[in-house]
C-alpha cells in the first residue's frame, strides 16, 4: 500500500481551534442551558427535558418555523432565477464588466442594519419613496398595518440586498466555463436554451450549491433588517425564529426555554442544509 | 478561570463525553480496520463511515426530540435512546 503523508492535517489545527472556541464551546454552553433554569446571579437548577416539552408544544415556536421556512422559500424561488438571469445578461469583455461588477456588488457592502433602515424609510407611506408612490398611484400599501405588504417588504428587500451574491457567483461560474463548450455548441447549432441547459447550468451546479447554501441558512437565520423594518409585526407576521429567539433570551430573560429553541433551531439548519448539500452533490458523489 | 459561566451539569458533561469518545472510536476504528470508501446505499448518495456518524448523530437528535413531544407524559426518554440505537444499527448497515 502506498505510504500517505498525513502532516497536512497539522495545517488545519488552528481552524480547528478557532471553530472549538467560536463553536463548540458556546454550543456546549447552550446545551447546558437548556436543561436548567436561571434566575441569574450564575445560579441554576436543574429542568430535564421540561424546556424542550414546552417549546415543542408551543404554537408559538411553530409558527415561527412556519413563517422562517416559507421566506427562506419564497427568497430562494426568486434570487436563485434571478442571480443567474443577471450573470447570464452581464459583459464579459470591455469596460462593461468592471462597472457591472461594482455596480453589482454595491449592495453586498451595505450593512444589514442600514439596510434595514433604508427600506423602512423607503417603504414609509408619508416619506418613503416606495410608500407615498404606490400610495399616490392609488395601491393600499402600509407595511405598518398590513401583514401581505409587510412581507413583499421584506422580500424585496431581501432579493434587492443579496439577489447579487447569487448573481456574482453564477457570473464567476460562468466565465470559467472554456470557449471550446461554445465553440462546440455552435458547430452544432444549438439554440441558446441548448446551450444553458446543457452546458452552463451543468457547469455552475457548484456554484449553485454554494448558492443555496449560503442564501438558505442566511435567510433562515434572519434577523437584523426584518427587525429594523417591521419589529416582527404587525402582530406576529413577520416574527422569524430568529427574532422570537432574541425576544425570549434578551427581552424575557428565559435563558433556559431560549436555549432549547436555540438547539432546535440549530438541528433543523443543520438537517436542511444537509439535504440541500446532499440532493445537489448527489450526482458527483457516485 | 473556572467554568461556572458554562453552567456544567454531570448529565451534559457525561453527554459530551460520550460524543467525543464516539468520534474517537471512529478514529481507532479507522486506524484498525481501514475502509471507509464511499458507499450508496438506500439514500442513493454515497456515504462513508464519518457521514453515517453524522446521520446517526443528527438522526438521533432528532428521535429523542420527537420522544419528547409526541411520547406520553412520563414516558422515560430512554425510550427514545433504544429507538436511537436502533436507528444507528439501520443507518450504519443500510445507509
Amino acid at each position: 500500500m502506498k505510504p500517505t503523508n498525513q502532516k497536512a492535517w497539522l495545517l488545519v489545527l488552528p481552524v480547528l481551534g478557532l471553530v472549538a472556541l467560536s463553536a463548540v464551546i458556546p454550543l456546549m454552553t447552550v446545551v447546558n442551558y437548556s436543561v436548567q433554569d436561571t434566575f441569574g446571579n450564575n445560579q441554576f437548577f436543574w429542568a430535564g427535558t421540561a424546556w424542550y416539552e414546552q417549546v415543542l408544544h408551543s404554537e408559538r415556536f411553530w409558527s415561527a418555523l412556519a413563517r422562517s421556512l416559507s421566506f427562506s422559500a419564497i427568497i430562494l424561488a426568486i434570487e436563485i432565477p434571478l442571480g443567474v438571469f443577471i450573470a447570464l445578461n452581464m459583459p464579459r469583455k470591455g469596460v462593461g464588466v468592471v462597472v457591472t461588477l461594482v455596480l453589482i456588488a454595491l449592495p453586498l457592502l451595505i450593512p444589514w442594519n442600514v439596510v434595514g433602515t433604508i427600506w423602512q424609510v423607503f417603504g414609509r407611506v408619508d416619506i418613503g419613496l416606495l410608500g407615498a408612490t404606490l400610495n399616490a398611484a392609488g395601491v393600499d400599501y402600509n407595511y405598518v398595518q398590513d401583514p401581505i405588504d409587510a412581507w413583499a417588504t421584506l422580500i424585496l428587500m431581501d432579493v434587492w440586498h443579496w439577489t447579487s451574491l447569487v448573481a456574482l457567483l453564477a457570473y464567476a461560474g460562468l466565465v470559467s466555463i472554456p470557449d471550446a463548450y461554445y465553440q462546440a455548441a455552435r458547430i452544432d447549432g444549438a439554440s441558446q436554451w441548448s446551450v444553458f441547459r446543457y452546458i452552463q447550468l451543468p457547469r455552475l451546479g457548484r456554484v449553485l450549491t454554494i448558492a443555496v447554501l449560503l442564501r438558505f441558512m442566511d435567510s433562515f437565520m434572519i434577523y437584523t433588517e426584518p427587525f429594523v423594518v417591521t419589529g416582527g409585526g404587525p402582530g406576529n407576521s413577520t416574527t422569524f425564529l430568529s427574532i422570537d429567539l432574541v425576544q425570549m433570551a434578551v427581552g424575557q430573560f428565559d435563558l433556559g426555554p431560549a436555549a432549547a429553541w436555540s438547539i432546535i433551531y440549530f438541528l433543523i439548519i443543520l438537517t436542511l442544509s444537509w439535504i440541500f448539500y446532499a440532493v445537489m452533490t448527489r450526482d458527483e458523489s457516485k | 478561570m473556572t467554568l461556572a459561566w458554562m453552567a456544567w451539569t454531570t448529565p451534559t458533561a457525561l453527554f459530551f463525553i460520550g460524543v467525543a469518545c464516539v468520534l474517537c472510536g471512529m478514529g481507532v476504528w479507522h486506524w484498525m480496520r481501514p475502509g471507509g470508501e464511499p458507499r450508496v446505499g438506500v439514500l442513493g448518495i454515497a456515504t462513508q463511515r464519518g457521514d453515517r456518524l453524522f446521520l446517526t448523530l443528527l438522526g438521533s437528535a432528532f428521535i429523542h426530540l420527537g420522544w419528547i413531544g409526541l411520547a406520553p407524559e412520563g414516558a422515560p426518554l430512554w425510550g427514545g435512546s433504544i429507538l436511537s440505537i436502533v436507528y444507528a444499527a439501520l443507518v450504519f448497515r443500510f445507509v
